[in-house]
């Protein structure tokens, strides 16, 4: 018995996380009550609603708005209020309507 | 300066604070995270004391933070920080390491204001080179909402809570921003969610100094505070434009206002838009504690206005 113990050296180091992991295991966007849409033909490109996402859920690229990740969003309306130009409406979130 | 481009470009680089944490919908301390880690452009590591912001991004297994980062425990994210420095420069003394690292500690109000006030005080004083965020909802949020020493007068917490004998918390909030000037660090300063270009510029001043630095950061909590899930930014701008909560910094005992209200908008206005002061609009004595409130933000304000006034270094320069 003793013999096929791990020695302390061999044992996993507890507590430790690889990093990052959070985004694949939890899915924040099943939260959502209201869920934000986005219009690309009145968006500024002012980067508000990304400064101010709680959630990391505003999409960019090139330093623009691509849209909102549904995976992520928690639907807090953030976002909505500190657009300049109202670029962005919540609406409640309704069966069929779910990203993907 | 870095402007929002800046961050947003940064960030594109390498996401630093990711999504899929657990904190509440509307919750303002990601934003103030992302933005201070976006605002630093060398690499960082990251000591967090225990808190909302350590238990919803930590959840075993996951993780929401892609830089190093370590937890020990509520009273000592000062200290941590301040020993994984001084490794730092063992092994830059020892020549294994050449890299330029900062080093951020993240704590709430109480981990800062009351339990982690003297591992906070220790590194102040012996001058380790980190960076010490404090992310101030003004309670403990994270167990339920019980009075800190950050508390305003007369919210209601569950440790303070409205009724016959007191209406609310009985008791001012202290001053840590002025605590720790009183150490003699190079730079303190202030902000607020709602100005976050103005704090990822405080954070750039903050870096480029040598020796301690603290930021005190207003972060609205819509749980605690009783407030719409989607009113984070109004909250914080409010608690700004009444000057119940004025952004200015202090680099080298020098002070600066670095936002100046134009108008003047009383501090009730920031009070009833918050369910933890709603029964000061209820009872006969909320008038006279509103009063009393409002006297203490102007006189607050106008010490602050002083200090500016003599200690700005403005006469070193005409002198």
């Amino acid at each position: 018995m003793a013999a096929s113990l791990k020695s302390w050296k061999e044992l996993p180091i507890g507590g430790v996380v690889p990093g990052g992991a959070t985004p694949e295991l939890n899915k924040t966007g099943s939260w959502r009550a209201e869920r934000p849409i986005w219009d690309q033909e009145k968006c500024i490109q002012c980067l508000q609603c990304w400064l101010h996402c709680p959630d990391d859920s505003i999409r960019i690229n090139g330093q623009k708005v691509t849209g909102v990740d549904y995976d992520y969003c928690k639907g807090c309306g953030v976002c909505a209020t500190v657009c300049p130009v109202d670029a962005i409406g919540m609406v409640p979130e309704r069966e069929g309507t779910c990203a993907k | 300066m870095p402007n929002i481009k800046t961050l947003a470009q940064r960030e594109e680089a390498q996401v630093r604070f990711t999504g899929g944490h657990s904190l509440c919908a509307g919750c303002a301390e990601p934003m103030v995270v992302r933005t201070v880690l976006n605002a630093i452009p060398d690499p960082v590591v990251v000591a967090n004391a225990t808190g909302c912001l350590e238990v919803a991004t930590s959840r075993y297994p996951g993780t929401a933070w892609n830089v190093p980062w370590i937890h020990v425990a509520f009273e000592n994210a000062a200290a941590v920080i301040a020993g994984v420095e001084a490794a730092y420069k063992a092994l830059v003394r020892a020549g294994k390491l050449d890299r330029r690292i900062r080093f951020v500690a993240f704590a709430g109000d109480g981990g800062t204001y009351d339990i982690g006030l003297q591992a906070l005080s220790g590194a102040l004083e012996r001058g380790h080179d980190f960076l010490y965020v404090c992310i101030n909802n003004e309670a403990y949020m994270n167990t339920g909402v019980q009075r800190s020493s950050a508390t305003p007068r007369c919210a209601s917490a569950t440790t303070a809570p409205v009724g016959k004998a007191i209406p609310g918390k009985p008791q001012d909030r202290k001053d840590i921003t002025e605590i720790v000037v009183a150490h003699y660090v190079p730079y303190v300063a202030q902000a607020a969610v709602s100005n976050l270009i103005d704090l990822a510029n405080k954070v750039e001043r903050a870096v480029n100094y040598e020796g301690p630095k603290f930021l005190n950061v207003l972060t609205t909590c819509p749980l605690g505070w009783r407030t719409p899930r989607d009113s984070a930014i109004q909250q914080a701008k409010l608690a700004v434009e009444t000057r119940y909560w004025p952004l200015y910094e202090v680099a080298e005992g020098r002070y600066k206002i670095t936002y100046k209200p134009k108008k003047e908008v009383p501090v009730e206005e920031w009070l009833k838009t918050q369910g933890r002061f709603r029964h000061l609009f209820r009872s006969p004595d909320g008038e006279a504690l509103i009063a009393e409130f409002q006297a203490a933000v102007d006189r607050y304000w106008d010490e602050l206005l002083r200090k500016e006034q003599c200690l700005s270094g403005g006469e070193e320069k005409t002198g």
